[in-house]
């Protein structure tokens, strides 16, 4: 194609700029495979030299096979779009919650049958179970949030996406960082912090990935037509934000040596347990709860096709979430030997804390007013609505369980397993599943999804596997706490601990019967997100028209 | 005890939870204030518009 | 201009959001965080507590990359049964030199923070090459590969000295002999062994895995494993000079 090239035509400073940045990276990557200590960290370095080499090959590509001039940022009056990346995140989203979900499986048969460790180092447990949590968090999670706020940022500001590699960058690069992060977790490379498991250099990638994403929201924030930001946007710039500082604070580490894949955290015992908490505790508010309430706030009124329950009420969810999660993270120590004060502290925030979650939850509920009829026609709606039912539940039992007299009881136990299912099988997956089942026809202009039948068999049987999951959780962590300071009439335990390990048995079956109900459900999903695109019934009326701009846009 | 944890321990209990308090209010002040009804009425819109 | 069309800003102005949300959730994070920099029982020693031997740290560094933390708490809470199953409550001393620290949040396993001494070196062996093969109803994972595995600890100076700087106490003479200090702990024989133990009080020194030829992963972890929580004599420890 050089030959149909212009002789005007140059590369933009962001094509010149990207191209250079990633040749440096390839080279930088090659030298360290070539010294690197321990033979996995080679593996990373030549995972980053090639994808590296593989970006400017296809930037240099991308030049000599574009138009002239840059996209435009309307056509015909009216917004023209940049939904590439938002497809792609999409199906990545896809891909990675059937990944986790199924890890997730395996990880609960292994504590069911611990055969099915097979002996192995990658497959056991401990390397397992931070591969899922965090292919379904930052992963699945991860591409949900990405492509639903570039989505809804753009819809809600009615500009084009700023940036042009940058929103590419942000999409691609983030899921290499996970696949870093997924292999790392095999090979033994990890930072031993739960839920920021990732070594010092897949965090330093991050970081950049991470700024660019904000930089590119930001851009896209100020570029736009309406007067005001959506509420919706609140919530994903405070997600964005928070993020960001938590994982710079939480993975401030100095590495061993440049060749050397492990470092050591700055902070260390009681300072590195309440950084720790204080980023897995807002990891929670402001990725799994904050980003999908923007979720929340765009979806379930575009689906309901009704504006929000109240916008008044909305507002003071933001600020009060947004203020009382931060302080709430010492629940996850109490009576360790983290100061009293601060232990109290977090008690009474996160009990406070339920009452802006509920704000949210009777909002989102609310919007439906009027519209509850809406909830037997349209299966996705009613997994948005269920999952919002879930975040009030979720949202109840955590405070209850920041009450020190009940954590004493239900810490260290499956209930904590049982409540963050409650919360990432009920909320996060069902409103991401909602946001996923509009976002597919909306995004390949399709008038509906394939099938609503399969949305409504997705639906039934994940919410027979979560009933199973969580029932089955609670009994567990309830009666292993019990069970652990049951006491003699002559005063001495019960119970030796391997009698508690034996009992959580049945327990265990029940979970893993329950999670292969949940990945059943999303392999429905997938076949149905997968049908939609590629026999689903197109739009005929105007989109129709934008369409080939977009394809060529991307 | 040292001097500065104490300081900065009895600084959470108070000012902490006075600060908090203070930014409670003002949330609820501009949330609330009938003069912005309009203008979140029609924010509240924005996801229904189609372009 | 009006007060309430000042406001208006914050609800058009993006930069204004990010600051507003910026202070919220800064000032949250920092009153409660920065005291704990000021704490005594962090920065004071209490009596006994010693950074880990360089095969204990290779050790421990094992310990994470399996991901025993996942199962395994290393935190004992001031409740009775914990007490009367694990023995005296954690102290915030006793993980002064946790990097990371590896208190944990779940008890699939019961807690390790007392675990040292409690069972013997054969007992460990066993154990980790095949936990059902020495507590029946057991559901860990088996670790045959640890013995196995001839402990790679070519960097351990290097890691050391990457602690030093971020103020653990490791001497120029035990950075010194980081290395050599890994095969005189495994080797009771050695006839440096007492040096080692004037470098790091009460360093058990032995051959862990019972194989005398080589220092294997099993070696360090079971070091490691055999030292957790043995530090302070509580026979000796004053309870009201840490009162938090």
């Amino acid at each position: 194609m050089a030959q149909a090239v212009s002789p005007s035509k140059g590369m933009t400073f962001g094509e010149m700029g990207s191209a250079l940045a990633f040749a440096a990276l390839a080279l930088l990557s090659i030298i360290i495979a070539a010294k690197a200590y321990t033979p996995g960290y080679a593996f990373h370095a030549y995972l980053f030299a090639a994808a590296s080499v593989a970006a400017v090959f296809t930037i240099v590509n991308r030049y000599y096979e574009r138009p002239l001039e840059p996209p435009p940022l309307t056509i015909g009056g009216k917004p023209n779009y940049n939904m590439g990346p938002v497809k792609f995140a999409t199906i990545a989203s896809v891909f990675w919650g059937i990944a986790g979900f199924t890890i997730g499986l395996l990880i609960a048969l292994q504590l069911a049958f611990p055969a099915l460790n097979f002996d192995t180092a990658w497959l056991s447990f401990g390397r397992m179970r931070p591969l899922h949590t965090s292919a379904v968090i930052f992963a699945f999670g991860g591409n949900v949030l990405i492509a639903s706020s570039f989505y809804v940022v753009q819809r809600t500001c009615r500009a084009r996406m700023v940036g042009d590699i940058a929103p590419w960058f942000v999409v691609l690069g983030y899921n290499f960082f996970i696949v870093i992060a997924g292999t790392g977790y095999l090979l033994g490379i990890t930072q031993g912090k739960e839920y920021a498991e990732p070594e010092w250099y897949a965090d330093l990638f991050l970081t950049i990935v991470w700024v660019t994403y904000f930089l590119v929201f930001l851009g896209t924030v100020m570029r736009r037509k309406e007067p005001h930001i959506y509420v919706a946007n609140w919530f994903y710039l405070a997600f964005i934000l928070t993020i960001a500082v938590l994982h710079l604070g939480n993975n401030a580490a100095i590495p061993v040596s440049i060749f050397s894949p492990k470092s050591y955290i700055v902070w260390s015992g009681v300072q590195d347990a309440l950084v720790q908490w204080w980023y897995g505790h807002n990891a929670v508010g402001f990725f799994l709860t904050a980003g999908f309430l923007a979720i929340m706030y765009y979806f379930i009124p575009k689906r309901a096709e009704r504006p929000v329950y109240s916008y008044r009420l909305s507002i003071i969810h933001f600020w009060s979430l947004i203020f009382m999660y931060i302080w709430a993270g010492p629940h996850h120590l109490h009576y360790t030997a983290l100061p009293d004060w601060a232990q109290t502290l977090g008690m009474v925030f996160s009990v406070m804390l339920w009452m802006p979650s509920w704000g949210g939850m009777i909002n989102g509920l609310m919007t439906l007013s009027g519209a509850w009829d809406k909830l037997r026609t349209d299966p996705v709606l009613r997994l948005m609505v269920v999952s919002v039912a879930f975040y009030g539940m979720a949202t109840f039992e955590g405070p209850l369980m920041s009450v020190k007299a009940v954590n004493s009881l239900s810490h260290y136990t499956d209930w904590t397993i049982g409540h963050v299912h409650a919360g990432a099988l009920g909320w996060v997956a069902y409103i991401s599943f909602g946001a996923i089942y509009c976002l597919v026809p909306w995004l390949w202009n399709k008038k509906e999804l394939y099938s609503m039948k399969a949305v409504s068999w997705h639906f039934w049987i994940s919410t027979l596997g979560i009933v199973l999951y969580i029932s089955s959780m609670w009994v567990a962590g309830i009666l292993q706490g019990l069970m652990w300071r049951a006491y003699t009439s002559l005063g001495f335990l019960e119970y030796s601990f391997i009698e508690t390990v034996e009992a959580m048995n049945p327990f265990y079956v029940i979970r893993a019967l329950g999670g292969a109900f949940f990945v059943a459900g999303s392999l429905i999903m997938a076949w149905n997100v997968w049908k939609t695109i590629s026999v689903g019934e197109a739009v005929e009326e105007a989109p129709q028209a934008m369409q080939p701009v977009l394809v060529a846009a991307e | 005890m040292p001097a500065a944890y104490k300081f900065f321990a009895e600084f959470a209990q108070t000012w902490g939870l006075l600060y908090f308090l203070a930014v409670f209010l003002a949330v609820l002040i501009y949330a609330l204030a009938p003069s912005r009804k309009d203008r979140f009425d029609a924010a509240s819109r924005m996801p229904l518009q189609e372009d | 201009m009006s007060f309430w069309s000042r406001h208006k800003i914050f609800e058009t102005n993006s930069i204004i959001l990010i600051i507003g949300v910026l202070i919220v959730i800064s000032i949250g994070g920092l009153v409660e965080i920065v005291p704990l920099f000021y704490l005594k029982s962090t920065i004071e020693k209490v009596e006994g507590v010693r950074p880990y031997t360089p095969l204990e740290m290779a050790g421990r560094n094992i310990y994470v990359r399996e991901g025993c933390y996942n199962c395994h708490s290393q935190m004992i809470r001031p409740l009775r049964d914990e007490v009367e199953r694990y023995g005296h409550y954690s102290l915030a001393a006793e993980s002064m030199y946790d990097r990371p620290f590896q208190w944990g949040s779940k008890r699939t396993g019961p807690d390790l923070a007392r675990l040292g001494n409690k069972y013997s070196d054969d007992w460990h062996k066993d154990h980790l090459k095949d936990p059902r093969a020495v507590v029946p109803g057991s559901i860990m994972p088996s670790y045959p590969w640890l013995e196995n595995t001839e402990l790679d600890a070519a960097s351990i100076a290097q890691e050391l000295k990457v602690q030093a700087t971020l103020g653990v106490p490791y001497s120029d003479e035990m950075l010194k002999h980081a290395e050599s200090d890994i095969r005189i702990q495994a080797n009771a024989d050695d006839p440096n062994t007492v040096d080692l133990a004037k470098r790091y009080p009460k360093a058990q020194s032995r051959t862990f895995d019972g194989n005398p030829q080589k220092v294997t992963e099993a070696d360090a972890l079971i070091a490691y494993l055999q030292m957790l929580g043995t530090q302070v004599d509580f026979k000796l420890y004053d309870n009201k000079a840490n009162v938090r």
